[in-house]
């Protein structure tokens, strides 16, 4: 029996049930035959606790929501201390949570003026699009083949068709996309000089995490430069120390005229996001401040809990940890890779961001199983099922991480059980 | 207005930010202590050099900003002190191998070094810097990472030169985060750190609330009590030499050291000589008024008058109202006969020495043995050549260390003798406490032992060992070592806080620093 009070189950069986029934019976069934059919109960630091019992590091993290961890105390003491005081707040009149967010977030990236709050990453996305449209009155949107900025309206179209096409969502007039990592055809886009914006993850998530070759980020910005254009940085994954610094883009030296950032920004407790932009693209907020207007964007709490984050993100300790954290993965996996070869091709690393690349097109929906029955959770890139994303958290500490490794090592033989069966089948 | 904003009180709560880094600092060094654990023995001596080259130069500067801090000690003694504990220290401890392996064929057994971890050190306001230095030291020889909570009076000195150690200690090969040091410290902070899980031991020097506290924190704990040393001066000893011992030992660092003389106890024959000598030591031998006069201030009804910690002779002369030669090193109260209530044979962290004389060797041992329990554990010194009476005097007094002919501060400190210098003195049983030494760093490493069977072929020599500290120096960090945060002057504790915490921690130590 799991009683939550609220409501209760009969058991796992009995909640899976009702959830294919009246949430989602896609997922349900997904996961099932997919072998790693969790139904996260208890969580709380990086371990997560199906409702069987299992209990599992999590290496999701989704995206970075729980860069911090699950109900990190601390930030669990600030929404809590904010309710006694706070709400949603109105989204129409200035808030102190909201200016000091801003103020906050500002203050990480210089060059910037506004922070414009959203509930989600899409929303930010959408916020950034509308507002490169403003400044260049244009209407073309590039992204690159197999970028991810989200599932509503204009985000959705400049992603993959996987999600937009379904829905008969895709906008082949408005939205183009070119192959990652090709400069010349970017700039074959842009010379037409009727693009309003360029948007990039700073490294592709879905996809896999493939890294930006030396110069490519800095090519497409100059080329965004040259021809008018103005240069998005989806910092959803990449961003709050995930590569090593607050932003994915400073680590690659550059200056972009927007970056959106939103998952770990709530502390996994709270929702929200931001674009934030320069004050030339910005110049909507004076001449129309309501022409975009958000009821849970930027809600008050929410806006407590970010600036929080952001002071934690820079404390010396937790820059510190970051770098241990990654050091030991960039050693680890490379010990890995020697030990596993036969399945375990590539690594693609920065920061605590990493991909790991295994030799079958489904190798990582595998090896996602295999580390699952072992302890750990980690998801396969939906657009590059080789690759399995791998992200550890930001305050990781070094007994988990150790524990993590010792998992994975365990798991490779499995791995390599059900990539032969699925290379058999194929 | 309402009345929160007159008041400009916060009208969120928000969480102990310091207490949350801490809590990171011990993540930090726990990363820190995974790496060092493996550096071999050449690498570990360098680190040590860097650092104890790095501590000497900066000595004198830390003394003079500890002093200023604190108010308590000389800065020429601070200097010493910190000195001491740089290169000295090292030079001590050169040929004491914790890194290497050890095997004893004849016994086939096989040693294999395993560094604590994760060490929390203590370190109190009379001892900032030298403390800082000598824990440092000790984590660094081990082979363990260090996170050090220093006291509130002393947490600005004593985190500049924790962050200057680091910096040498990593521009060398170290870890970062190897030695850290908590910037804002608190009683909860101190409380909530000593009783996690994620830390291997504590090092508490302080005061005796903090010290039962580390022992009851259900962490290993090396922790030492407080000291009340009693000096005996046989009538064999050379009383001119004796009485420069004691004054120079009082004098030291105006007495902050819970290694100096409390009470010197003399025979009645010798008493007559012994002030005299003390006197061409320099020292104020008090008549009776101004014996009852220092009584009188030194000891108030709430106990022991804290704001005489540490200062100098002529300070505490014109604050209690004696009339001294401004070139007084030390104050001797006499007190006619060795009584156990008289308040002046209680622990006094100031250059004040109370003489008194007993009728014969017999009644001094005794006196003695009560008054060394007000300190038990700590230290005592001998003055004279009768060696039957030494060993007497050693076996009947509650203390673990006895110093002979020499100035007991820096005798039993291991500074003028062939003890192991330290400022961590084991008080031992006698003084509830899990070591009866000197602290070394040989107390943070344990070993494992390969034991063959007493009657089965082992061939040791042939065992590959190098595997043990691979000796690997750390990559270059990627990031430089964190900046120090820059302190809100809101957040500081203000003088009248500062009393306020000095007085809650003394007050319940009754006596002082071990």
């Amino acid at each position: 029996m799991f009683n939550y009070g609220y409501f209760s189950f009969e058991s796992k069986d009995d909640l899976l049930k009702k959830a294919a029934e009246y949430w989602n019976p896609g997922k349900v069934s997904f996961w099932k035959e997919a072998g790693t059919p969790m139904v996260i109960d208890r969580r709380e630091g990086y371990f997560l606790y199906d409702m069987s019992g299992k209990r599992l590091i999590d290496l999701h993290l989704n995206g970075g929501t729980y860069n911090f961890g699950h109900r990190h105390p601390e930030l669990v003491e600030v929404l809590k201390s904010g309710l006694d005081y706070f709400d949603m707040g109105n989204h129409w009149f200035p808030s102190v949570a909201r200016a000091a967010f801003a103020e906050k977030l500002v203050a990480t990236a210089p060059h910037m003026k506004y922070a414009i709050f959203g509930a989600g990453g899409a929303e930010a996305v959408e916020i950034a699009l509308k507002t490169a449209r403003y400044a260049t009155k244009r209407r073309k949107i590039v992204s690159i083949i197999k970028g991810y900025h989200g599932h509503s309206g204009l985000s959705v179209a400049a992603g993959d068709e996987r999600f937009s096409k379904i829905f008969l969502s895709e906008m082949p007039d408005d939205f183009i996309q070119v192959p990652f990592n090709d400069i010349d055809a970017l700039e074959a886009v842009l010379s037409k000089r009727d693009v309003a914006g360029f948007i990039i993850e700073t490294i592709p998530a879905t996809y896999g995490f493939p890294m930006p070759e030396d110069g490519y980020l800095r090519a497409c910005q100059d080329l965004c430069r040259k021809y008018g254009t103005k240069f998005i940085a989806d910092e959803v994954q990449t961003g709050l120390m995930r590569t090593g610094v607050m932003w994915g883009w400073q680590g690659y030296g550059l200056t972009p005229d927007m970056f959106v950032c939103g998952k770990g920004l709530g502390g996994g407790i709270y929702p929200i996001s931001a674009c934030l932009t320069t004050e030339e693209c910005g110049a909507w907020l004076i001449e129309d401040g309501a022409a975009h207007i958000s009821t849970s964007g930027g809600a008050e709490l929410g806006c407590l809990v970010g600036h929080h984050v952001i002071e934690m993100l820079q404390r010396p300790e937790v820059v510190s940890n970051v770098n241990f954290v990654a050091e030991f993965f960039a050693r680890g996996m490379a010990e890995m890779i020697e030990r596993h070869s036969d399945i375990f091709v590539g690594v693609r690393q920065r920061g605590v961001v990493l991909g790991l690349e295994f030799d079958h097109p489904e190798g990582a929906v595998a090896v996602s199983r295999a580390l699952y029955e072992n302890g750990v959770w980690a998801i396969f890139s939906s657009l590059d099922k080789r690759v399995l994303q791998f992200k550890p958290g930001v305050v990781l500490d070094v007994d988990t991480c150790q524990e993590i490794m010792d998992r994975f090592d365990a798991a490779m033989p499995r791995a390599r059980e059900l990539l032969k069966t699925m290379r058999r089948a194929a | 207005m309402s009345e929160q904003a007159t008041l400009d009180a916060p009208r969120l709560s928000v969480p102990d930010r310091e207490l949350s880094r801490a809590r990171m600092k011990v993540g930090r060094a726990a990363w820190a202590a995974r790496y060092y654990k493996d550096f071999s023995r050449d690498a570990v001596m360098a680190i040590a050099d860097a650092v104890a080259k790095a501590g000497y130069e900066k000595a004198a500067q830390f003394a003079e900003e500890a002093v200023a801090e604190t108010g308590f000690g000389v800065v020429e003694h601070k200097t010493i002190k910190n000195r001491l504990c740089t290169h000295d220290l090292l030079d001590y401890y050169r040929d004491l191998d914790l890194v290497t392996p050890r095997v004893d064929e004849a016994r086939k057994i096989i040693e294999l070094p395993k560094p604590a971890g994760v060490v929390f050190a203590l370190a109190p306001a009379t001892n900032p810097v030298a403390t800082v230095y000598y824990k440092a030291m000790l984590a660094i020889l081990s082979r363990n990472a260090i996170v050090l909570s220093p006291h509130p009076a002393a947490k600005a000195v004593s985190s500049a030169a924790a962050r200057h150690l680091a910096q040498a200690a990593e521009a060398t090969g170290a870890p970062a985060g190897l030695i850290q040091c908590v910037e804002a410290p608190s009683i909860p902070l101190v409380q909530d750190i000593m009783g996690s899980d994620r830390i291997s031991v504590i090092l508490a020097t302080g005061g005796t609330a903090m010290v039962r506290a580390a022992y009851s924190s259900g962490n290993p704990a090396l922790g030492v009590g407080p000291g009340n040393a009693v000096a005996y001066i046989d009538p064999t000893a050379k009383v001119d030499a004796a009485a420069r011992c004691l004054v120079e030992s009082k004098a030291f660092d105006n007495s902050v050291l819970c290694t100096n003389e409390s009470v010197a106890i003399t025979l009645g024959s010798n008493r007559g000589n012994m002030e005299r000598a003390l006197r061409s030591a320099g020292a104020h031998v008090c008549n009776e008024t101004d014996t009852g006069r220092l009584r009188d201030y030194l000891f108030t009804d709430k106990g022991f008058n804290l704001d005489a910690i540490g200062k100098s002779a002529t300070w505490i002369a014109e604050r209690a109202g004696l009339r001294v030669n401004p070139s007084t090193k030390i104050l001797v109260p006499v007190v006619e006969t060795p009584g156990q209530d008289d308040l002046l044979f209680r622990e006094k962290l100031c250059p004040v020495l109370t003489l008194t004389a007993a009728g014969d060797f017999e009644q001094a041992l005794t006196f003695a043995k009560h008054t060394t329990r007000r300190g038990a554990g700590h230290s005592a010194a001998f003055h004279g050549e009768d060696t039957d009476r030494l060993v007497a005097f050693s076996q009947g007094v509650p203390v673990y260390r006895v110093v002979v002919n020499a100035p007991c501060s820096q005798g039993a400190a291991g500074f003028a003798t062939h003890l192991p210098p330290s400022f961590t003195i084991g008080t031992g049983f006698a003084g509830r406490s899990s070591i009866g030494e000197n602290l070394g760093p040989q107390h943070l490493v344990q070993w494992t032992r390969i034991a063959y069977g007493k009657d089965v072929p082992a061939a040791l020599a042939g065992i590959d060992l190098d595997a043990v500290s691979s000796g690997r120096a750390m990559p270059a960090a990627p990031v430089a070592s964190p900046e120090p945060a820059t302190h809100r002057r809101s957040a500081d504790v203000s003088r009248d806080e500062l009393r306020r915490l000095i007085l809650e921690e003394l007050r319940s130590l009754k006596g002082g620093d071990a």
